[in-house]
């Protein structure tokens, strides 16, 4: 008896709650910022690719779905030459995103990738490098790295001893 | 063996060596840097502290460096103990103060051996906010990449570039934490073995050039065990490739072959399997096929346009070149069949079966057959034994005969250098210093040297270790030779007419060898000089009458010039001689550019005469521009087989990648005509196997080598051996911008290996090694695990077979000494001047070593 009345004010209680499901895709759903959707490459504060084709999202990516060749421009900076994602494989597991050194490759808050042909959910680099810096403003690599490439010479990064003279023998 | 406690438990090793060496040959994960197997210890590091302890009651010990403490019998240590653990961890602390943070843009990264060392320490925190110091990096010349901000200060480089391998111009400069590992100047680096450099250094301050330009991964690359082709001397190889193409070639350890070292020919010269002259499909001469049909219009051929005018190359598909090549070979009046010494032995056995044996010509020039004949008949008939690499770095007393070995056989010359030495190590022991103490030995040998006696035209890059030598026509150094001989045992033949200098200069040589215990004589095909290879020969015979283990090496220009000698068949000549008198009309040529072999006026008459022209080459030389056909061949690093180095000793190389199209190995499209002509015998040379089998069946003397690897249906545990490492990446992504459906890995039937990156996690049997990687240990000195011993052999013992062996009994059958005359002060002779950089002919289609050679010379 009671279990009966019981059911019935639950029943009745819910009738009148808001309602969790929404009238997607008129209506939009809240994706919280650290989401793991549509994977895509960033740049940094000038502008330049982030990527330093380091082949550790390929590594660190277990269904092998991420692939890459480095290459290096003229300044000395390493970029991929093609970076290739096949989305029809990807779990959305984040790993890439925490195997990146650079903050280049992340996860953003998109989910809406269905395709009626499966090639293509095959992502070249056009379809994921993006214009601005993505999650993770500021971080530039190359000014930690140590390395002297285009517009960074030896020891002018925030963390670097200017380069030694070889030649002195001063303590 | 004396037994030694480590951390309370028993263990039994080899006296004599340190305890580094006792740890790691025991399996213990112990971390060093500044040691090396080839190097010995100096101590410098500090990284692989361990606890000694003075009887079982100390309990607190002493922390010693385990590379300079030599094992001794009830010596007590600790590896796990927490002061040592402790120890260790800081001393990578302190390296890491300055190392910077650029492993993803690092070219070690992966298999880097101070990350390996970090993670073993257990150190992963930085606790200094101090700025890291830099240095400005060198041009190093087109091989080496220089990043000196990474450098730990460990030494190795300079010891192994200077020390080691004998060079200059690479040095430590400057003074406590500045110090710098570079040249004097920017400047391409002068030794022909800095390569090395690459595996030496245990972090990315010189790291591989040429991989750079094509960047990948270790964990990303398809390796196979291989066997360089760019000299006579065999050095084993690992060959990598990721997307297609070759990308580097490191080296891969044999203990009586190369040990831990490669040439820089050797080690750059790879990418000729890259080059834009790759002979990628079938092609036919269009007066060949009148008619379209079959015809593969889009793509264009790397022969067109070049120099062939309106006869141009085009591609076709397989089936009906096949069908051509068949139609020809059945309607010729005589086939001539033409053998390369670059090829393997199994393309050249396929080829000799096509043709027949009496059409087979070895594809080498008159004398360079001749000699290489003459060679295999001394090594068959003995006494003296032909010796490995190993036995070289072990000689005590050597004569070089008309050889400028750095050029003609790199590391034979790194292999006389250690040879040399032998001297220091000597007085080291009679002061009991073991051989391990890099400084002791030094010390107390004060430089001594082993006699060297090189007897050359020309200045080499090895007189500077020779304690006399003497320039002179190649007639007068077979003088010279025949001379020694004469000194040695009187028995043998007399040279007439002899200088006084030359005269007293064979008698010293002579007394050097006499007194030495492994006295060891070294000659070639170099100069072409038929009675420098005889002079060799009567030395080492005089050497073995008198009851010394004499050794007997001769260099041979090609990586399968020995195996070609032994096929036999008849030279070049003789084929132009067929072709004049009409008794051939139609000549296959396999992987062998006859430009190179004779006068090119002799060349084009002979493929003017001839009918049809077949060739089968991986690169378009000026041999497969005439052809009527070209197949497409594989390269060493695209085909199976096997080569026979100068030493006689048969090793398999394996194909690291499928290549692009209808490229194959020779031996295969050998066994593809077969196929399509329906002949019988196309069975034999089916597989690998069979083809080594029916082999052995025609030479007894090439027996062994269906046992020099495992056979293709060897397993362990019931899987193949991977080609590729368990985290080789992006599997289902590469080909996906071809198609998104993943393929089916390429099945090969021919060997153990397979192209993936399933199977057997074991290591396997030497000959398969295709990487080292051992949990823990990334980088190449993972090789540790692979050897018995550390710097011993490897696991399963050695890899390759010695086809000629000496009749050690025989009685020593003297040369008669007919070197013409001495020559006269004026007279001119004209001599070959080898490069390293440069005499080789598929290295030369690397763009490193073009470079290279091009380099000012210093």
């Amino acid at each position: 008896m009671f279990s009966l009345l019981n059911t019935i004010w639950t029943v009745l209680k819910t009738t009148f709650r808001k309602r969790a499901t929404i009238q997607y895709p008129e209506e939009r759903p809240h994706i919280p910022p650290r989401w793991r959707g549509r994977i895509i490459l960033s740049r940094d504060a000038h502008g330049q690719e982030r990527c330093v084709a380091c082949n550790l999202c390929a590594a660190a990516c277990p269904v092998d779905c991420i692939s890459l060749q480095a290459a290096e421009d003229r300044q000395g900076r390493r970029y991929p030459s093609f970076f290739r994602i096949n989305f029809s494989r990807c779990i959305f597991c984040g790993y890439c995103e925490e195997a990146c050194p650079t903050y280049a490759i992340q996860l953003t808050t998109d989910f809406e990738m269905g395709e009626y042909v499966r090639q293509n959910m095959v992502y070249e680099k056009e379809d994921l490098l993006i214009s601005g810096p993505g999650k993770y403003p500021g971080y530039d690599f190359y000014q930690e790295a140590g390395l002297a490439v285009g517009g960074k010479d030896k020891g002018t990064g925030p963390n670097e001893e200017p380069p030694v003279d070889v030649k002195s023998l001063m303590p | 063996m004396i037994t030694i406690y480590i951390d309370n438990k028993p263990y039994q090793v080899k006296p004599g060596q340190n305890l580094l060496q006792a740890c790691l040959s025991l399996g213990f994960d112990l971390p060093y840097f500044c040691w090396h197997p080839a190097l010995h210890a100096v101590g410098a590091c500090r990284q692989c502290a361990v606890k000694q302890f003075k009887d079982e009651r100390d309990t607190r010990g002493r922390i010693v460096m385990s590379c300079m403490t030599p094992v001794a019998e009830g010596m007590r240590i600790s590896v796990d103990d927490a002061e040592a653990k402790a120890f260790r961890k800081g001393v990578i602390e302190w390296l890491m103060l300055n190392h910077p943070h650029d492993c993803p843009v690092c070219d070690e990264g992966g298999e880097c051996h101070l990350q390996d060392m970090t993670v073993m320490t257990g150190h992963n925190e930085r606790r200094t906010r101090f700025k890291k110091r830099t240095h400005r990096n060198q041009y190093l010349g087109p091989f080496i990449n220089h990043e000196m901000n990474r450098c730990i200060q460990c030494y190795r480089c300079v010891r192994y570039y200077r020390d080691y391998a004998g060079g200059r111009d690479l040095n430590v400069f400057s003074a406590h934490d500045h110090v710098y590992f570079g040249r004097h100047e920017d400047g391409v680096l002068d030794s022909e073995f800095s390569g090395n450099l690459v595996e030496i250094c245990p972090t990315g301050v010189f790291t591989d050039k040429t991989l750079k330009q094509h960047y990948a991964r270790k964990w990303d690359l398809q390796t196979a065990p291989s066997i360089c082709v760019h000299c006579g001397l065999g050095c084993n190889t690992i060959a990598g490739e990721r997307y297609g193409t070759l990308r580097r070639i490191m080296n891969r350890y044999h203990h009586d072959v190369n040990g831990y070292f490669l040439c820089d020919r050797g080690r750059f010269g790879y990418e000729f399997v890259n080059s834009g002259k790759r002979i990628k499909q079938p092609m036919l001469s269009p007066s060949l096929s009148p008619s379209p049909q079959g015809r593969d219009a889009s793509t264009s051929s790397p022969l067109a346009g070049e120099d062939r005018g309106e006869g141009d190359l085009q591609p076709f598909d397989k089936e009906s070149v096949l069908g051509h090549v068949t139609g020809i070979l059945s309607n010729s009046k005589g086939i001539i069949g033409i053998g390369s010494p670059r090829a393997s032995l199994e393309s050249n056995f396929a080829l000799r079966s096509l043709v027949g044996p009496g059409n087979f010509y070895s594809g080498m020039s008159e004398p360079d057959h001749r000699l290489i004949s003459l060679i295999i008949d001394i090594h068959q008939k003995g006494p003296a034994r032909s010796p490995s690499l190993r036995d070289v770095r072990m000689a005590d007393a050597i004569v070089v005969l008309g050889e400028d070995l750095t050029n003609t056989a790199p590391l034979l010359a790194l292999s006389l250098r250690q040879a040399v030495r032998g001297r220091e190590f000597e007085a080291a022991a009679k002061l009991n210093i073991p051989e391990w103490h890099d400084a002791g030995v030094r010390n107390a040998g004060r430089g001594a040297r082993n006699p060297l006696f090189i007897a050359t035209p020309a200045q080499t890059r090895l007189d500077d270790i020779a304690i006399k030598t003497c320039h002179a026509a190649p007639d007068d150094i077979a003088r010279l030779g025949f001379a020694i001989a004469h000194e040695l045992d009187p028995s043998a033949p007399a040279v007439r007419g002899l200088t006084e200098g030359t005269s007293s200069l064979a008698k010293e040589i002579a007394h050097s060898l006499k007194d030495a215990k492994r006295p060891l004589v070294i000659a070639g095909t170099s100069l072409f000089n038929e009675q420098i290879v005889q002079a060799a020969a009567n030395i080492a015979a005089a050497l073995c009458a008198g009851s010394t283990d004499a050794a007997l090496c001769y260099t041979v220009p090609e990586c399968n010039s020995m195996g070609l000698g032994i096929i036999g068949g008849r030279n070049l000549d003789e084929a132009f001689t067929v072709m004049d008198d009409g008794l051939a009309d139609t000549v296959v040529i396999l992987e062998n550019d006859l430009y190179r072999r004779a006068d090119a006026g002799k060349i084009n008459a002979f493929l003017d005469r001839a009918k049809h022209v077949i060739v089968l080459d991986h690169i378009s030389t000026r041999t497969a521009l005439r052809a009527d056909i070209v197949l497409p061949a594989g390269t060493f690093a695209e085909s199976n087989g096997t080569l026979v180095n100068n030493e006689g000793r048969a090793q398999r190389f394996y194909q690291a990648f499928v290549p692009q199209g209808d490229i194959q190995g020779g031996w295969k499209w050998i066994h593809a005509i077969m196929v399509a002509a329906g002949r019988t015998t196309a069975d034999a040379m089916q597989s690998l196997d069979s083809v080594t089998a029916t082999m052995a069946d025609a030479f007894p003397v090439l027996a062994p080598v269906k046992d020099i690897a495992p056979p293709a249906d060897f397993r362990i545990k019931g899987s193949k051996v991977p080609r590729q490492p368990h985290r080789y990446s992006g599997r289902t992504s590469m080909h996906a911008d071809v198609s998104v459906n993943e393929g089916k890995p390429r099945e090969d039937a021919d060997s153990p290996l397979a192209f993936s990156m399933e199977g057997s996690e074991e290591q396997p049997p030497a000959p398969l090694i295709a990487r080292y990687w051992s949990p823990g240990w990334s980088s190449v000195q993972a090789l540790n695990k692979y050897q018995q011993e550390v710097g011993g052999e490897l696991r399963d013992n050695g890899s390759g077979k010695r086809l000629v062996q000496p009749d050690q009994h025989g009685k020593p059958a003297y040369f008669t000494a007919d070197p013409a005359k001495a020559s006269h002060a004026m007279d001119a002779a004209i001599v070959p001047a080898y490069q390293i950089f440069g005499s080789d002919e598929l290295s030369n289609y690397s763009p490193a070593i073009e470079e290279r050679a091009k380099a000012k010379k210093p």
